[in-house]
């Protein structure tokens, strides 16, 4: 199991890597994707399948699906890629890898400290994670779900302010397409 | 027998059936269609037409293999192989007959979820790479279809998930010996219907093709084998759906009088019947509708169908 780890990091490593470098904004894209699926086996080979399962469905699933709906109306050619190659001249490099360098040497110096990461692991179930999430992390589950109300409320807020705009701008049948879709959609299901 | 080499004959033989069953569904599908339409439908190929699917395949596999010139080529050649591969390995998780499943896993629902928004990317990266307006409309309907319906096929399956406790297949065929979770959840299998059919992309969701409109959507430059793996994988994605649902709401492979494994064939091709039915009897919706409806309707639904689900478990739990 051990070297299945090691492949499967060192995919997830170089994936990413080609997302920070690949100058073609959907191919840097399909690497993401690829770094998230050998996260979430990570995260099944560390003992929780849940996890990633959920990794899969809701990162390299929706989310993903969602920054490749926005990429691809951008309609990006080569000229965008000659754009973004001008714009990664070895330079820009330094400041970052710099920084990445610091947290390289802090992890090397950790682990030469000899403090070994388990390697060990226990099976988590996804009932343990529900009652972990809904036992002592009752709290943390709250705020977030109203965090993501608050964003849900927001993001509906833009909507209506986008649409009186249109409806004041444009014309009148815009607002009668809105309006007759959820009725026509109830009348079907009756 | 070594069980390596029982699990290994298994999956042959879960590949060799499921491949020619999406074989043979392109003449089963024809057939049916052309009965319910009043026309005869392919009768020339072999016995009441049967070989079509054969001669289908020769005519796909000699014609030529196109590339569009502006397409991007790694990506093109990608996409068909996403759906084929992802709706083969969802079949992976469906207990077949007691004991007899190529994967036992424990968070088999969510496997299932997981390979089936994967499978979107087939679709999506094939209608962008063709670098054709059509193609990428149609690529952008699929993504806005899926991101919607996704979440409510998630939420459709939580109410079979309270009423058996687990989120393995196998565990939720055994859980139905009493009772088929189709009564307890009629909500959710509609639900959960609904949502497959958009997964599936078949008529009437099928707007990401949409030939009216769009030509052929998302497939329109693809040409040969490569638009042979795209049917390929709508007739599996098609069989793995009828299957899961059979699983989750049918009971599986329980039944009387006949073998288990009989059972879970006949429940499942009633389900491909039942959806070739739904494509020769529905017309297709219009876009903004389809997402409207998902959202303001079945979306609530879901969610009270999961709020009552589990209001009642916990009451009769005491």
């Amino acid at each position: 199991m051990e070297i299945a780890f090691y492949i499967v990091a060192a995919v997830a490593v170089l994936t990413t890597l080609r997302v920070v470098t690949h100058t073609h904004a959907v191919h840097a894209l399909i690497y993401f994707i690829v770094s998230l699926l050998s996260v979430a086996i990570l995260f099944y080979l560390l003992g929780a399948p849940f996890v990633a399962a959920l990794e899969v469905i809701i990162y390299a699933g929706a989310i993903m699906v969602l920054f490749l709906f926005v990429i691809m109306m951008l309609n990006i050619g080569q000229e965008q890629v000659n754009q973004e190659r001008a714009w990664t001249r070895p330079g820009v490099w330094a400041g970052p890898g710099l920084v990445a360098f610091v947290l390289l040497a802090v992890i090397g110096w950790v682990i030469s400290e000899g403090q070994p990461a388990r390697s060990e692991t226990e099976f988590v179930g996804p009932a343990e994670v529900g009652v972990a999430l809904f036992g002592p992390y009752l709290i943390a589950v709250q705020l977030a779900a109203l965090l993501l109300l608050a964003g849900l409320v927001g993001a509906s807020h833009l909507r209506r302010h986008e649409r009186r705009t249109i409806m004041s701008e444009d014309n009148v049948q815009h607002e009668t397409d809105e309006t007759s879709t959820p009725g026509r959609g109830k009348g079907g299901t009756d | 027998m070594n069980p390596a080499i029982q699990s290994l004959l298994l999956i042959q033989g879960v590949l060799v059936g499921l491949l020619t069953l999406a074989g043979l569904l392109v003449w089963i599908e024809r057939r049916l269609l052309a009965l319910w339409q009043d026309r005869l439908g392919p009768n020339r190929c072999g016995p009441f037409g049967i070989l079509i699917f054969v001669a289908d395949g020769i005519k796909m596999i000699t014609k030529e293999d196109w590339i569009p010139p502006g397409a991007d080529k790694p990506v093109f050649i990608l996409a068909p192989a996403i759906i084929v591969i992802t709706a083969l390995l969802s079949f992976t998780i469906i207990p077949l007959a007691p004991g007899i499943a190529i994967l036992d896993l424990n968070i088999g629902i969510l496997f299932f979820l997981a390979l089936s928004s994967m499978g979107i990317y087939s679709t999506v990266l094939g209608g962008w790479a063709s670098n054709n307006k059509y193609s990428l409309l149609g690529g952008l309907r699929m993504s806005a279809q899926m991101f919607s319906y996704e979440v409510f096929m998630g939420l459709s399956l939580m109410g079979v998930v309270i009423l058996s406790g687990s989120l393995n297949l196998r565990e939720i065929v055994e859980a139905q010996s009493g009772m088929w979770f189709v009564l307890p959840q009629f909500a959710g299998f509609l639900i959960f219907m609904v949502a497959g059919l958009a997964e599936t992309h078949r008529l009437p969701f099928d707007m990401p093709e949409a030939e009216s409109e769009l030509i052929a959507g998302f497939h329109t430059e693809y040409s040969s084998m490569k638009f042979g793996m795209f049917f390929v994988g709508e007739y599996v994605g098609l069989t793995v759906i009828s299957a899961i649902i059979v699983t989750l709401f049918f009971g599986g492979w329980q039944g009387p009088f006949l073998p288990p494994f009989v059972w879970f064939a006949l429940k499942t091709l009633f389900f491909i019947l039942f959806f070739i039915l739904l494509r020769a009897a529905l017309p297709r919706p219009r876009f903004d509708q389809l997402l409207a409806w998902g959202w303001k309707f079945i979306l609530p639904l879901a969610l009270l169908n999961l709020v009552v689900t589990g209001a009642i478990v916990l009451a009769r739990a005491g």
